[in-house]
């Protein structure tokens, strides 16, 4: 058990879940108190004390069913298969199809146990493996749900075919969730768990790559939100002791008591935190049009918890966006900004200097040393005149000016990129490909 | 020094939980039952994560409840420091003494201006010394600075604080210690290894239904389950702010106050404000649930 434990903590840190010694011993700990029959609770105990956030938990689920779901040999496999009936896809589509309509959720998992049993097998017996993609195939569930959907009774009001839609879909989701888990199970089974583990488990939120299209928009729109607010918390509060103002009569009278009730050192109130305004220039031609994605969104967040953003998008011109973001849904507000921001007067290529120029030209008297500066860009500006003095006068002129550049730190200056050059003229420039790397600017370098 | 220090023998198991809970008006499930559980035997503080209104405070409660001891509480804001979370030392009466104690030498008051009447207790340094066991809970930690976390540490790990001036204050009895946090910020390595870590999410339809069905009694069963398969549906949008536990108890008993027994378009429509409080939310689950009027 001890050695599996142990397998098992090192299969999480290798995605990404950092559990530390003494987080492993107090799982081990637990066993003491939880009955090993009693496979959820054992589950939730380690939850409770290897996993510690929630979207960690689902890679937790994924390693935990292939470490202790797992165990058995293969044989046993074969023996508890060999008493199902063989069934047809379609035969077990028509289970399926009571099981969707149903509320048993085991009835469910036992068909995802048949289909991947007798649809999902692949190769031959010395090399055996299973598909979830094979079973999914030969089982038609979004053709099942639609005749699902065509045969509900005509009256039906519009709410209630609504409900029962949303609720098969959930089950649906829940059922290719069991297959899945399944193949798992059964190539761990042949293979090992660590062999699973290692392409089974989803990066979490925080390492998901911006530039990488397999990103989940959604989810990573809802770890945004939070980066945001901090974002703006960061920027604008900067809490230091106040060394001029108005005396905090209470706490010099407390601090006084060590100088035997002689208020010796007047304490003072802390000053009223500094209100900035946030400019966000927000690149979003072609090249960095999944950066560009994310830049949006981290504006649109930011516009949401920070009443002072005023945001700017740009491909070789620049337009204030910020009238788009007032509205509450994120797509709807990306759709008219493309509609209607002019972002691009020219060929479609990002051309720095124009824009940083227009932007002076523009809106360069509403920046001031209230301002703070954010630019999302890449920085490269298709071999265009730079006009670094553009930028260097905004700089002069704002409190901070700060810069996230999606590219890693090795790639830039190299070709049209100006990353160094811009650098020199802002607070900072940082690589910023992903939420981890967001987090360490806000927390280190703001 | 301490009187108990022995693993806590509060539940006698994780079903026991369940029932305990229950019978204090929490429905908890597998999760949460062996996490209390855990808690209670392992004498580790219990951080429960969650969106806002799944019943994490209300987890608390029950757990205070049922074990029969005081609820102490620490409602945590931005600015909190030790002196409104752990003690601060009463410099009123402080000064009287200096001036009652004119001529006395300063060793002397010094001693005297630094021991425990003149102490004002803050809810920590309360539970700590409380002679009874009790529950504390330290409610929405995520708005305390970042600094200010680290006052928490020495108590939750080793049950006890430090006052510079008096010395070390050992727990007489272990508190039972809930932590709640909306994730508004990522909490700090070091204080999540010392909690046991609960995530609340919203509950099941069966779980949330029974909850419903518990908490306004007046309902029936049918009505019940459609708020619930509203609810459900519409947690699925994207939202603002989706709607909670709590919310859904509401327009439970909202319905109920009008005297509606089956919800249809119109009903929802009229009673949707109790539910979500975004504008933009509303009209958007009234598009997902096709209960726009028609025009």
């Amino acid at each position: 058990m001890l050695q599996r434990v142990l397998e098992f903590t090192d299969a999480l840190r290798d995605a990404g879940i950092p559990v530390a010694v003494s987080e492993s011993i107090d799982a081990l700990r637990t066993l003491d108190h939880v009955s090993l029959e009693r496979q959820t609770a054992v589950r939730e105990a380690f939850a409770a004390t290897l996993v510690k956030s929630g979207p960690q938990r689902a890679a937790f689920d994924t390693l935990f069913d292939l470490y202790f779901g797992t165990g058995r040999r293969p044989d046993f496999l074969d023996q508890r298969d060999a008493g199902d009936k063989p069934a047809t896809a379609e035969q077990l589509l028509d289970e399926l199809r009571d099981a969707l309509a149903g509320t048993d959720p085991s009835a469910m998992s036992d068909i995802a146990r048949r289909a991947v049993a007798q649809l999902g097998r692949l190769g031959s017996s010395s090399r055996e493996w299973y598909s979830n993609y094979e079973v999914l195939r030969a089982l038609d569930l979004t053709g099942l749900l639609a005749r699902m959907d065509a045969e509900l009774p005509d009256d039906l009001s519009d709410l209630e075919r609504r409900l029962i839609r949303d609720e098969l879909e959930r089950r649906a989701r829940a059922f290719r969730d069991a297959v899945l888990r399944e193949t798992r199970r059964r190539v761990a089974e042949h293979r090992g768990a660590q062999a699973v583990a290692s392409y089974a488990v989803k990066p979490l939120p925080e390492n998901l790559n911006f530039l990488s299209a397999t990103a989940d928009m959604a989810e990573l729109r809802r770890a945004v939100r939070p980066l945001a607010r901090k974002l703006a918390t960061r920027v604008a509060m900067k809490r230091r002791r106040a060394t001029r103002g108005h005396v905090d009569l209470r706490r010099t009278v407390r601090h006084s008591l060590s100088t035997g009730g002689v208020p010796m050192d007047p304490v003072l109130r802390h000053r009223a935190p500094h209100r900035p305004e946030l400019f966000v220039l927000c690149d979003v031609s072609g090249s960095v049009s999944r950066f560009a994605r994310f830049a949006l969104m981290l504006t649109h967040a930011l516009a949401a918890q920070f009443s002072r953003v005023r945001s700017f998008a740009f491909v070789d011109t620049i337009d204030e966006v910020t009238r788009f973001f007032e509205h509450e849904d994120f797509v709807a507000a990306i759709d008219r900004m493309n509609d209607e921001a002019l972002v691009v007067s020219d060929d479609g290529h990002s051309d720095y200097g124009t824009v940083f120029e227009r932007f002076l030209e523009n809106y360069g008297s509403d920046v001031g040393p209230k301002t703070t500066l954010l630019v999302l860009g890449d920085a490269r500006t298709n071999y265009r005149s730079r006009k670094a003095w553009a930028l260097k006068e905004l700089a002069d002129k704002v409190r901070h000016a700060y810069w996230l550049n999606p590219e890693p730190t090795y790639d830039w200056d190299t070709g049209d990129s100006a990353a160094s050059e811009y650098a020199a003229l802002v607070d900072d420039m940082v690589e910023v490909r992903n939420l981890r790397q967001l987090e360490d600017f806000i927390a280190t370098r703001l | 020094m301490s009187a108990s220090r022995g693993p806590g023998r509060r539940f006698a198991g994780i079903d026991e939980v369940t029932q305990r809970l229950e019978s204090a008006g929490y429905l908890s499930d597998d999760a949460i039952a062996t996490v209390v559980h855990l808690a209670d035997r392992l004498n580790k503080p219990l951080l429960v994560e969650g969106p806002a209104g799944v019943g994490k405070t209300e987890l608390a409660k029950a757990v205070a409840a049922t074990l029969d001891f005081p609820l102490i509480r620490l409602q945590c804001y931005e600015g909190v420091d030790e002196t409104k979370a752990l003690y601060e030392w009463n410099y009123k009466k402080q000064l009287l003494r200096i001036q009652a104690g004119q001529g006395a030498g300063w060793e002397e008051l010094s001693e005297d201006i630094f021991s425990e009447p003149f102490l004002l207790e803050r809810p920590i340094l309360k539970a700590i010394r409380s002679a009874e066991p009790c529950v504390l809970l330290i409610d929405e930690i995520d708005k305390l600075d970042f600094e200010a976390e680290a006052l928490l540490l020495e108590v939750l790990s080793d049950w006890q604080i430090t006052i510079p001036e008096m010395g070390t204050l050992h727990a007489k009895e272990l508190p039972f210690v809930v932590l709640t946090s909306n994730n508004e910020r990522e909490l700090s390595e070091a204080l999540k290894r010392r909690c046991l870590y609960l995530y609340l999410d919203y509950p099941s339809a069966e779980r949330e239904k029974q909850i419903v069905l518990q908490r306004v009694p007046a309902i029936n069963e049918t009505l019940a389950e459609q708020v619930v398969r509203v609810v459900k549906s519409i947690r699925e949008l994207e939202l603002k702010k989706a709607p909670s536990i709590a919310e859904t108890l509401d327009w439970a008993s909202t319905l109920l106050h009008l005297s509606i027994t089956t919800l249809d378009a119109e009903a929802i429509r009229r009673t949707m404000p109790v539910l979500l409080k975004f504008q933009s939310d509303i009209a958007k689950a009234k598009e997902h649930l096709k209960i726009t009027p028609e025009k």
